[in-house]
């Protein structure tokens, strides 16, 4: 192992377009993509782009595509891959440089999210709020999400067919998920998930839950259940029909 | 260079960096009702706050009912060595608990005791169980909170991904920055009533880090360079576990949670080692003591086979450690191919924190160069020779708030348009963008590697006068060699690393040569900073600070005299308080 070299071969390039570049890189025990990465960076290529911070898989920033599958490079043991090795930029944001996309949209789409809101009631409860543990860990499962954006990357509904402007992608399904399901939380974003969100966009193939580094169940415990929520307030035949009543007396 | 064209942003309060201190400092002079700008090196919420796993500490009193501010104050100020300004450390132990629970009110999520409270997990060196906290990810928590809270905020606006290379001053108050677009190059000047640095530590300049590539220490510098004074920059704090085997991911961080649910220190006879070096507190000692214990095992043949000790959670069952330990888990599982349920994990000191940086007020954040604000690591005082685990994230709320009101009335008592010196900056794009002009320069990346062997090597765990003197002298010659290094390859100014890291460098050596110098003055050993040629306390010092600051001649470096502590305060250090005894179950 420690004195394997592998064929690196990566993305340069930009809008105007671009070529894979191998690169022969020295490895040792438990080095990871990034480090690779990072080995020509400081060895080869000073002006390649990439973005990391942590490298411990805790921020979310070095996600890329290897091998054709989206991941966080620096979760990402070289000794998990064959001599060659290819590592290309996310596919559905657009390019900037090298390995570095413009993800500039999924901030826009966080701010179209209305935000945790308690009731009045505990907004004026001057003592410190109460709540039990099983409440909470509905919510933790979501709030492990570092915002790598794999799964917005590995969604078709983004990524083959760019309706960026019909869904908000499973990200943020989980982000209103977890505000959803807040114990203190008292909004209805039911709308929101109908409308703008467009959860009836997810087609449930689960593409995002197996990207998705923090193994959060994101189809399953995210976004069938609000599927469900959204489907209770608007297709819920009883309620059709009390509704319909109840317009008919006004 | 004359004459490169740049934009010009006007804003009140200009915030350089989006950890947990910049963020709470934004949202503190935005509700003050001033326009804020906050500037950041990379994405918002990836700041290095959110690899901040434990907890944090404040006294809550949900699981020790006895716990109270005055306990927080002892055992910060003890932890600190003494040498903590005391003004800090009493207003953090008063106010870190309101700041917890205001976090709670905006959304954040943290465990839950039995009464449905916020729960509170045991940390080295408090006396009590003091640590909200989620499971391992408590500074992901933080983050992701104060961000949703920010971005609603109408009058707070977000650069990303941008460098700030200069601070810009006036007459001698600071005035705005200069900064370039990682993206694509371009530069801006930022004008603004008032500026608070919230730029971290500088763990970058060791070889074996906890840090992201983010902490090189540019506050710091900017500050330094502003003529601010910098204090404590020798107290460098080890982080006795991190990760050593595989070389790959070795001086990633290990929770002291892991110490704090249970876990136990061994040597490679399996003997628990931490009794000889500190019999009371043991596991749970202060970083500074686990780690020189873990360094003297190592020393004495018996480390571990990597050159660490063995760190044991495997006697908890595998439902709890995933539960309360699950990136653990999975940090282990996946990158040393361990799990922890069944095996000891295997840790050895990594760098950690910077107790020492940017001097300022205890009350406001406020720097020696007016209308320039500190919070968060890039400050210092709070925690003097050494920090407790957990009172860095409490640091973040209530420091970046107070440096947050303060900024917010600075630029309101100072409403006149901001005025700029052309000049200078004219010399700081020069300056910025030099190793773009020097094709034939030493490679930025090169010179980096060559200072955090310099760090690593002559300002260790155990230092000495002969070596801290060899470290100071290579890294001034390392400074003139960076003072010429080329960005090399392609000169574009997209998204271009090793221009980004020839700025990053400039401002390690700043951090760097701080750290030889107060390191060289402070003759004694004390928390953190521990000598072979001085290897005890010495009393006279308790006193004083170490202070650099910018001169004729260089960095001068002196101590300075603290303002002594009340009779009150200094009582409450004394007190005896009784011990924490857990409740079955609980």
């Amino acid at each position: 192992m420690a004195d394997r070299t592998v064929k690196l071969s990566i993305f340069r390039g930009d809008p105007g377009g671009g070529d894979m570049v191998t690169y022969e890189v020295p490895t040792q025990e438990g080095m990871v993509v990034l480090d690779a990465v990072l080995w020509v960076q400081s060895h080869r290529a000073p002006d390649l782009a990439v973005r990391w911070n942590c490298k411990a898989a805790k921020c979310g920033s070095c996600s890329a595509e290897i091998d054709g599958f989206p991941r966080l490079m620096c979760k990402s043991p070289i000794d998990e891959y064959g001599d060659e090795i290819s590592v290309r930029p996310m596919h559905t944001f657009p390019l900037i440089r090298d390995l570095v996309t413009d993800v500039s949209w999924n901030y826009e789409v966080n701010k179209r999210i209305q935000p945790f809101t308690p009731s009045e009631a505990d907004l004026a409860d001057p003592q410190p709020w109460r709540m039990q543990q099983e409440d909470v860990d509905r919510v933790i499962e979501f709030r492990k999400c570092i915002e790598c954006f794999l799964c917005q990357d590995v969604c078709h509904v983004l990524r083959s067919h760019g309706q960026k402007d019909a869904f908000f992608g499973p990200r943020f399904m989980i982000r209103i998920a977890s505000l959803e399901m807040h114990p203190k939380d008292a909004a209805d974003r039911r709308p929101l998930l109908r409308g703008e969100a467009g959860v009836g966009m997810c087609n449930i193939t689960k593409c995002c839950t197996e990207v998705c580094p923090e193994h959060i169940h994101i189809t399953d415990n995210g976004i069938i259940p609000m599927k469900e929520r959204m489907a209770d307030l608007y297709f819920d035949p009883l309620r059709f029909v009390a509704g319909k009543l109840m317009r008919g007396r006004e | 260079m004359a004459n490169e064209p740049y934009d010009t942003v006007d804003t009140d309060v200009l915030v350089i960096g989006a950890g947990g201190a910049g963020q709470r400092a934004a949202i503190a002079a935005a509700e003050a009702g001033c326009q804020v700008l906050v500037v950041c090196k990379s994405l918002l919420g990836k700041a290095h706050t959110v690899m901040a796993e434990g907890g944090m500490a404040a006294a809550l009193a949900n699981v020790a009912g006895a716990d109270t501010w005055e306990v927080h104050f002892q055992d910060t100020m003890k932890g600190g060595k003494l040498i903590n300004n005391w003004r800090m450390a009493h207003i953090h132990a008063t106010e870190a608990p309101e700041r917890v629970l205001e976090l709670e009110r905006w959304g954040a999520v943290f465990d839950r005791t039995r009464e449905g409270y916020i729960h509170q997990r045991p940390f080295g060196a408090h006396t009590y169980p003091r640590l909200a906290h989620i499971g391992d990810r408590t500074g992901l928590e933080i983050i992701r909170s104060l961000q949703d809270h920010l971005v609603h905020m109408p009058n707070i606006e977000v650069h990303m991904e941008t460098t700030v290379s200069s601070l810009l001053t006036w007459e001698g108050r600071a005035v705005g920055a200069l900064a370039y677009r990682r993206v694509d190059g371009a530069l801006v000047v930022y004008r603004a009533k008032a500026v608070l640095l919230a730029t971290g530590g500088a763990g970058r300049i060791y070889r074996v880090t906890s840090n992201s590539w983010e902490c090189t220490g540019d506050g710091v510098a900017l500050a330094y360079h502003a003529g601010a004074q910098l204090q404590d920059c020798e107290m460098v704090q080890f982080h006795p576990t991190g990760m050593v085997w595989p070389p790959g991911v070795r001086g990633i961080l290990v929770t002291e949670g892991v110490r704090g649910e249970g876990g136990i220190l061994r040597n490679s006879r399996g003997e628990r080692f931490m009794v000889n070096y500190d019999p009371e507190r043991m596991d749970l000692s202060s970083r500074d003591v686990v780690a020189r214990a873990i360094n003297a095992e190592v020393e004495a043949g018996r480390g571990s086979p990597h050159g660490g000790a063995f760190l044991d959670i495997s006697h908890k069952s595998p439902e709890y450690i995933r539960r309360k330990l699950p990136s653990m888990y999975e940090q282990f599982l996946k990158l040393a191919k361990v799990d922890i349920t069944k095996e000891p994990m295997e840790v050895a000191p990594t760098i950690h924190y910077f107790m020492g940086g940017v001097r300022v007020g205890a009350e406001d954040g406020a720097t020696t160069v007016p209308g320039l604000f500190a919070a968060g690591e890039v400050a210092s005082g709070l925690h003097g020779a050494n920090r407790l685990g957990g009172n860095s994230l409490s640091d973040l709320l209530v420091f970046g708030k107070r440096a947050g009101d303060a900024a917010a009335v600075f630029a309101q008592d100072h409403a006149g348009p901001v005025k700029i010196d052309r000049a200078q900056v004219e010399r700081a794009i020069e300056e910025l963008l030099g190793p773009l002009h020097r094709p034939d320069g030493e490679s930025p990346f090169a010179l980096e590697e060559e200072l955090r062997d310099v760090c690593t090597e002559y300002a260790p765990l155990i230092r000495d006068r002969e070596g801290l003197e060899k470290g100071l002298e290579r890294t001034l010659e390392l400074a003139e060699r960076a003072a010429r290094c080329s960005a090399g390859g392609p000169t574009g100014r997209a998204f271009n690393p090793g221009w980004h890291t020839a700025q990053d460098l400039r401002n390690m050596l700043v951090s760097a040569e701080a750290l030889f110098r107060c390191a060289l003055e402070r003759k004694e050993s004390r928390g953190a900073h521990a000598r072979r040629d001085y290897p005890d306390l010495d009393p006279k010092l308790e006193a004083v600070n170490m202070v650099a600051q910018k001169s004729e001649g260089g960095m001068a470096c002196f101590p300075v005299e603290r303002e002594p502590i009340p009779d009150e305060l200094r009582a409450i250090i004394d007190k005896k308080f009784p011990r924490f005894e857990l409740e079955e179950g609980s």
